[in-house]
């Protein structure tokens, strides 16, 4: 008896994901569920022909990223992408957004399938693209890769517009070297650890700390949660060590910090007794900045469609695969309004 | 007034044994490895107040959402016999909701706060009777039908206002989330202990407590004495959507800024801990808030303790995990009944030797 439901089931099993695969490739185009036309796609139809004989001016691109529910970044970028790849500029943008590795390669497929003549890719994970962009460049599409590398042959890509993470906390780190403190107290709140942005913002200040520069009152991640930021910086107020320095992996953590000093009658910000330094540039964190309650915000630029723009158009031309996009750092000194607007992230 | 002393001992302590006990021996711990973890200083803060300060302070205050959202997963355990495991992803969209009205005017007065609390108190409870009509009416498992919200939570929070971190910084909220003018105690203490007065209230005038209990213990006798049962579970979800309603809007006022992603991130097992810790039956039945409320302070001491220490926060969970096994199995039956035998078994042999030394 078992055995027969277990029989049947299998049989079941079969079935179904033989009619998947088939549908698969019958279909090839997206899932439905994971591809979002851009709102103004005005040709009708569209032919499934080389992308190379396209004879009309529009350009085609499409465009597999992850959600912009992801982040902050990731809305500002997916927002700078529809920004840049608009119909005024001359081209046809098709968007497709998932987490997931085999819901992105499905959309590239489908990209493939509809004749788009650039692939832009912002991959979940680096791997599995090979199949892919080999179809890509049979159908003579071009290919960039943006934001995040993938583990692929170079030919298969024109060019990777990507952050150099350690750039950024280079940046910072130089800058506050620049302020010619008599000591350095950093509290060091760090992000959820192993992720990109922890590795790139940590290691230039682990670097100052190793080589006895800087002072590590202490160093905890926060994981990006608020609230933990200001629980470890109440803690260190409330053991009594000297600060004079927080350095916070990301602006959330850093307002939590502040609010820690806050309730403690420590003051920060420009000309005061502790520095705060946070990163991502989210406008209010660039208006705490512009009012001198903080000191200094990095970001790692989510802005990469302009760069990929030009190389399609031929105005900027590289020969390095490798292009880094460059990374912003804005001292509360010096900052302006128009900064804000145009590098701040959100609203 | 000797009964009353030795009752308490007897087993009048009962429930409380256990959490009483883990305080205690925090206590101590901290006496002895830095007396100075206790002081508390009166200063003024940056907005010009005078409050109080130091490690208590910080463990009361932190400890707030905590304490609110245990408050009602007890009467949903009790109730229920299940955890809500939806309730950091509940609190997130309340607190989402609640920050989409104060972002919906250019000024934001008491009216608008008061608005937006009670949007976030109604968004909490729609969400809390989806929950509970799953589990009462289609007697799905708690932990499963709950399993929903907290897997597609953060989600719809992030739909109600679309960006990342949307702030809002007015001097209303500050006080909501830090000190009001004035009064030296952070508010959401003043907030906890009020919502304590109102279960206390709540249960000193109706039966819920005693109908809560019996649901707990057995379903369908309650239901044949004339309780209705489904009703009974229900109202113990819609209850617990509050205290997430108010658990959400004090997390977002703390620092008048909602991350959907982080906002009081794993508070759910922290608050089905801090039940267990209670000495309350995960199982249902018989309940104690108090118990709730004291493992709230329990496992917010032990993780302030554990920061005082300079122990690094990704390994607070592990010895933050290692504690609480030792509590839990010190308060299972097992163990318990083991020593209770011993207690009698001593006590049994020292009447003998009394009754020996008459002779």
């Amino acid at each position: 008896m078992m055995k027969k439901k277990f029989g049947s089931l299998v049989l079941a099993a079969t079935l179904a994901s033989s009619l998947l695969f088939a549908a698969c490739t019958n279909g090839g185009s997206p899932a439905p569920a994971t591809s979002t036309p851009a709102p103004d796609t005005s040709e009708p139809a569209v032919v499934a022909e080389p992308a190379t004989t396209t004879t009309s001016d529009v350009i085609k691109v499409g465009v597999v990223n992850n959600p912009p529910s992801e982040s902050g970044y990731r809305e500002a970028n997916v927002k700078d992408m529809e920004a840049v790849f608009s119909a005024a500029n001359g081209y046809e943008l098709k968007t497709a957004y998932s987490l997931k590795n085999d819901e992105q390669l499905q959309a590239a497929q489908g990209f493939i399938t509809e004749g788009v003549d650039y692939l832009l890719i912002s991959a979940a994970e680096t791997t599995g693209w090979d199949e892919v962009l080999k179809q890509a460049q049979e159908a003579g599409i071009k290919v960039y890769l943006f934001d995040r590398m993938i583990d692929v042959d170079e030919s298969l890509y024109e060019a990777a517009v990507v952050s150099d993470m350690s750039a950024e906390g280079d940046t910072a780190v130089q800058w506050l070297l620049s302020q010619n403190l008599d000591e350095y107290n950093v509290i060091h709140i760090q992000g959820a650890m192993g992720s990109d942005a922890q590795i790139g913002r940590t290691g230039a200040l682990q670097a100052q700390f190793d080589a006895g520069k800087m002072n590590c009152v202490v160093q905890q991640t926060a994981t990006w949660d608020e609230a933990e930021a200001k629980k470890i910086v109440e803690s260190v107020i409330n053991s009594g060590d000297k600060f004079n320095v927080i350095y916070a992996e990301n602006d959330g953590m850093a307002k939590g910090a502040v609010a820690a000093l806050d309730e403690a009658g420590i003051k920060h910000g420009v000309g005061q007794d502790v520095i705060v330094m946070g990163f991502d540039c989210n406008k209010w964190a660039l208006r705490e900045l512009k009012a001198g309650n903080w000191n200094y915000d990095g970001q790692c630029s989510p802005f990469q469609a302009q760069i990929i723009s030009d190389l399609i158009k031929g105005v900027k031309t590289t020969s390095d695969k490798k292009i880094i996009n460059e990374e912003k750092g804005f001292d509360a000194t010096t900052i302006t309004d128009s900064d804000i607007d145009t590098y701040g992230l959100g609203e | 007034m000797k009964s009353k002393f030795k009752n308490f001992f007897k087993g009048g302590l009962g429930q409380l044994a256990i959490p009483i006990i883990a305080i205690c021996i925090l206590v101590i711990f901290n006496l002895f490895r830095d007396p100075s973890f206790f002081s508390i200083a009166i200063q003024h803060n940056n907005d010009g107040n005078i409050v109080l300060s130091g490690n208590l302070i910080s463990i009361i205050n932190g400890a707030s959402e905590l304490a609110i959202l245990a408050m009602g997963m007890t009467l949903v355990t009790a109730a229920c016999g299940g955890q809500d495991i939806s309730v950091g992803a509940m609190a997130a969209i309340a607190g989402s909701a609640f920050v989409k009205v104060l972002k919906s005017t250019s000024v934001i007065n008491g009216g608008t706060v008061i608005a937006g609390f009670l949007l976030a108190c109604v968004v909490a409870m729609l969400f809390a009777s989806f929950n509970g009509t799953l589990v009462s009416v289609f007697k799905i498992q708690p932990m499963i039908a709950t399993l929903i919200l907290y897997t597609c939570g953060r989600s719809i929070a992030y739909w109600i206002n679309g960006g990342a971190t949307p702030t809002v910084s007015s001097p209303i909220i500050n006080a909501i989330g830090s000190f009001i003018p004035g009064i030296p105690i952070p508010t959401p203490v003043l907030i906890v202990i009020a919502v304590a007065i109102l279960f206390k209230l709540v249960f000193h005038f109706t039966s819920l407590e005693l109908f809560t209990q019996s649901v707990g213990i057995n379903g369908s006798a309650a239901r044949l004495n004339g309780i209705n049962s489904t009703f009974i579970k229900l109202l113990s979800f819609i209850i617990l959507g509050i205290c997430v309603a108010i658990a959400g809007s004090i997390g977002v006022s703390r620092l008048g800024l909602i991350n959907h992603e982080t906002l009081l991130l794993d508070i759910e097992m922290d608050t089905i801990l801090a039940v267990a810790i209670g000495g309350n039956n995960l199982g249902g039945g018989k309940f104690k808030i108090s118990g709730s409320i004291i493992g709230a302070y329990v496992i917010q001491m032990l993780t302030i303790t554990l920061y005082a220490m300079k122990v690094s926060s990704t390994d607070v969970k592990a010895y933050k995990a290692i504690v609480i096994i030792i509590l839990v199995v010190i308060g299972s039956p097992v163990i318990k009944s083991k020593i209770q035998k011993l207690i009698s078994r001593i006590k049994a042999r020292k009447q003998n030797t009394i009754a020996k030394g008459a002779v």
